[in-house]
């Protein structure tokens, strides 16, 4: 049950050209690909589904200043995670924690900026069961946000306690910043569709 | 190189092991407590279909008055029944037991790995499992009852129905969290743990099964995870995804926004809700494929058709669903694409069920217990897919939609098919698993009566269902002149139903009692099977293996011509 | 050793300009929404951007276009799927049997 014998955790298996956990997080990536775009088609349903003149434009509610910056934060988030899996690969630890600290900060920052905006969406009384489109608006917002606060956390735990496996097994632990990295890129790719659809279309 | 073995506590050792064969028996256990369960659920429904608001002797009166007052069932608690049958059969019964049970007990034996590639996701899988099934079965006892919108839950009605639907939602998410997790842990051990010589192509049809079984709960299943965030949106933050603008409840209109869809709903329940029915039976036939393979000493007819097929079927699960709603005002071109979808995927079913017929020809058939379950299944299945045909027509469907035909149907698949490969592969690897056989007669005693009460209780639903009896009608249609000629069939299923329950009972104590008092095998391998399963120690370890594994040949190597014995092990260089 | 640091920093080298294009193309996206363009144009211009932006997250910060045949299988047949789930929703919405009443 230990890695002792569980093979393929840091060496790659040779016919497939992977280690177990890089398999599996692209088959979980997969399963969230199907989740977002359930959430996708509910979108277009709901508004080809509205009465004409009944969908807002997403500029006439949202605060594309802010959605925009945001989503400049995001992909900055995403340079420096990649940025840290690369700096493991040099064997330069400083940089790692660097990097991995700016991504936990971007996302902090990202987390931060909607809070002020579903703030000021309660303080105007705009409220999901308001409208279809405020509804769809939190709820795929919302379900990203607790993505990234999940990855905030796996992240923050590979920062901080998680670092130590370095000293002990460091190929593992880059494969698991690998893995974590394509986890906090997925969800930045769902921003770079979420952002248009939603604030300026 | 097994792991050696060290103190460790009751919980660590039954509860909290990362060990897959231990996870499997958690998932046996719980899955078959939760069968039961369920099976009870709608004996007491088959009472109030049987004898309309008589009250039930002898145990109406544990209910309550809020339930059965004075022993008889309110209609409102009949709906909690039928709703929670369905959810508990299909969540928390059957496809733990086939894919949590058999999956995580057999695939690494199957494969000759020492267990899945991630332990620790294995055993978080079966907890979250279990938690939805807690919140399952809490719903009961909230106000209001469980969920009563039938398993399906469509708005308006599910939205505005009871807390009970809640909790259900709920639990939904706690299962499929449960299953995408197993998912991929299933997959990734197939494809990276499979042992040096153990290609594709020599992997036995059930681990086949189990990986397009795997694909499909992985992608179908967060459509539905997705629906029922919304549906909890609707219910507890008051949007409107699926209430419709200017809906009346009780002649009054709700204070709600509107223009949301009740069809979306039900599009991404059968996008998952289709594929799920495959999940339902494809590691059934992985199990029959397997029995049968070894009571024939014959190798299974058309390998690379079984797997082309069995590939196919998940590939079209996901383009069928809206053959559940053709009812729903479809037009033309896209009912026509449905029908088109639905009547190609029947192909690869007939191919696998005909390749399994066609093992038979020529084989030298043993008739032990799980080669009798494993043969009953070809029938049954044959007659469920059958049945099927006219449902996935939409002409056809039209007067059949949601009446006791599609009961009928779709209960033959999983019970007389689906269940009797589970019992199969019970009694086929339970030897296996525990060191020791279990009782032929007992096993006798309860094949044929199940056998023929599961054909006393749904083929008269066929007939009910083509006079146009609908489902989850409380009264059975008593209150449907057109009705009167088919209703004493409804007694005769509820006594059917009943005595399939006290032909349980031989499996009940075989199954406990042989484990405490059976036989003792004389060898690892007592049905002299080729797959790697049956080259462990009995039962086997933690990590499986006691030698190194390597794989020289195909898994059905049953009287290869010229070799010592009628079956050539995967694992063994000579034949 | 030094061919791996090597070629790690080679990879640094497209992170950054993959990292300069997304920033670009969303100042383009923002832009291109100021021009009001008709909701079927905006749509499709949105979503090519969007794709352009995404491909590149895929392919390079998620080496995308250096992974191995079997995750390329997996997305394929995820795509097709979420490909389904997307459109025929909406497709069955827009085919229905005129003439009978239709509740919004």
């Amino acid at each position: 049950m230990s890695s002792e014998y569980m093979p393929y955790t840091v060496e790659t298996r040779p016919d497939t050209g992977l280690y177990n956990a890089r398999l599996g997080i692209w088959l979980f990536l997969a399963s969230e690909v199907m989740l977002f775009g359930a959430l996708f088609s509910t979108y277009i349903l709901l508004r080809v589904g509205a009465e004409p003149g009944h969908w807002p434009q997403g500029a006439s509610i949202l605060n594309v200043p802010i959605g925009t910056f945001n989503t400049a934060i995001l992909i900055a988030s995403s340079m420096t995670m990649v940025m840290s899996w690369a700096s493991l690969k040099l064997k330069n630890f400083g940089k790692y924690k660097l990097y991995m600290g700016l991504t936990i900060l971007f996302a902090l920052v990202f987390l931060g900026m909607k809070y002020i905006e579903y703030s000021q969406k309660f303080e105007h009384h705009l409220f999901p069961s308001h409208s279809t489109y405020l509804a769809i608006y939190f709820t795929l917002t919302g379900l990203h946000a607790l993505h990234i606060i999940g990855g905030v956390i796996v992240n923050g735990y590979f920062w901080g306690p998680g670092s130590r496996m370095w000293q002990t097994d460091p190929g593992r632990f880059t494969n698991r910043i690998e893995v974590a990295g394509l986890y906090w890129h997925f969800v930045d790719l769902v921003w770079i569709f979420l952002f248009p659809v939603l604030y300026l279309l | 190189m097994t792991h050696p073995e060290h103190k460790v506590t009751f919980w660590k050792k039954y509860l909290f092991s990362t060990d897959h064969k231990q996870i499997g028996y958690l998932y046996g256990f719980t899955g078959l407590i939760f069968l039961f369960f369920g099976f009870c659920l709608v004996m007491l429904m088959r009472w109030q279909l049987a004898y309309p608001e008589q009250p039930l002797p002898l145990i109406g009166k544990w209910f309550g008055e809020t339930r059965m007052p004075g022993g008889v069932m309110l209609p409102e608690f009949y709906n909690q029944l039928g709703a929670m049958h369905g959810t508990i059969m299909v969540f928390l019964g059957v496809v733990p037991i086939a894919v949590g049970a058999f999956g995580n007990w057999l695939i690494p034996l199957q494969i000759g790995a020492r267990d899945m590639a991630f332990p620790k996701l294995n055993l978080a899988s079966y907890w979250a499992f279990f938690v939805g099934g807690v919140i399952m079965l809490v719903s009961f006892f909230v106000p209001g009852g469980a969920a009563s919108s039938g398993w399906t839950s469509y708005p308006p009605l599910a939205n505005i129905a009871t807390i009970g639907q809640t909790l259900w939602l709920f639990g939904m998410v706690a299962l499929i969290t449960s299953s995408l997790l197993g998912a991929v842990n299933m997959i990734v051990t197939i494809i990276q743990l499979r042992a040096p010589g153990m290609t594709f192509g020599r992997l036995p049809f059930f681990v086949w099964a189990q990986l397009v079984t795997s694909f499909l709960l992985l992608l179908a299943f967060p459509p539905l995870e997705a629906a029922g965030v919304l549906q909890l949106m609707d219910r507890l933050a008051g949007t409107s995804f699926f209430m419709p603008s200017g809906l009346m409840i009780s002649g009054q209109q709700l204070p709600i926004s509107g223009g949301g869809n009740v069809l979306l709903w039900q599009h991404l329940f059968w996008f998952l809700a289709h594929p799920e029915v495959y999940v339902l039976i494809l590691p059934a036939m992985g199990i029959v494929g397997e029995v049968i393979a070894n009571n024939c000493r014959k190798p299974l007819y058309g390998y690379r058709m079984l797997v082309g097929s069995a590939i196919f079927i998940g590939f079209m699960s996901f383009i069928v669903w809206a053959h559940h709603m053709y009812l729903t005002n479809m037009g033309t071109a896209i009912s026509s694409f449905f029908q088109a979808t639905t009547m190609i995927i029947s192909i690869p079913s007939v191919i696998i069920l005909a390749c399994l017929f066609l093992t038979l020809w020529g084989g030298s058939i043993r008739f032990n217990i799980p080669m009798l379950f494993a043969l009953a299944f070809l029938p049954m299945f044959g007659i469920g897919g059958l049945t099927g045909l006219p449902l996935g027509l939409a002409a056809s469907d039209i007067p059949l939609h949601d009446t006791y035909y599609v009961i009928g149907h779709f209960h033959y698949v999983v019970a007389p098919g689906t269940i009797f490969a589970l019992f199969a592969g019970i009694y086929y690897w339970f030897p296996k698993a525990t060191g020791r056989k279990m009782s032929n007669w007992l096993g006798h005693l309860h094949f044929w009566p199940s056998l023929i009460c599961m054909n006393l209780i749904f083929m008269p639903m066929m007939i009910q269902g083509l006079a146009g009896v609908s489902r989850r009608l409380y009264d059975g249609g008593a209150s449907y002149e057109y009705l009167q000629g088919v209703l004493h069939w409804n007694v005769f299923i509820s006594h059917g139903a009943w005595m399939l329950a006290f032909s349980q009972i031989p499996f009940i104590i075989n199954f406990f009692g042989s484990m405490i008092k059976g036989k003792k095998v004389e060898s690892d391998n007592v049905w002299d099977s080729t797959t790697l399963e049956w080259a462990t120690p009995t039962p086997p370890p933690h990590g499986n293996f006691v030698q190194d594994i390597e794989v020289y040949r195909g898994p059905y190597e049953y009287s290869v011509p010229g070799s010592k014995r009628d079956f050539s092990p995967q694992n063994e260089k000579e034949i | 050793m030094s061919a791996e640091i090597e070629h790690v920093n080679a990879e640094v080298k497209k992170y950054l300009l993959v990292f300069i294009g997304l920033l670009f193309l969303t100042m383009v996206t923002v832009a291109a929404s100021y021009l009001h363009l008709p909701l079927a144009m905006a749509v499709l211009l949105a979503l090519v951007i969007a794709t352009i932006k995404g491909s590149l997250v895929v392919c390079y910060f998620m080496h995308m276009i250096s992974e191995k045949r079997l995750i390329y299988l997996v997305l394929g047949f995820t795509v097709t799927f979420f490909a389904a789930v997307l459109l025929l929703p909406m497709v069955n919405h827009h085919d229905i049997i005129r003439g009978a009443e239709v509740v919004h």
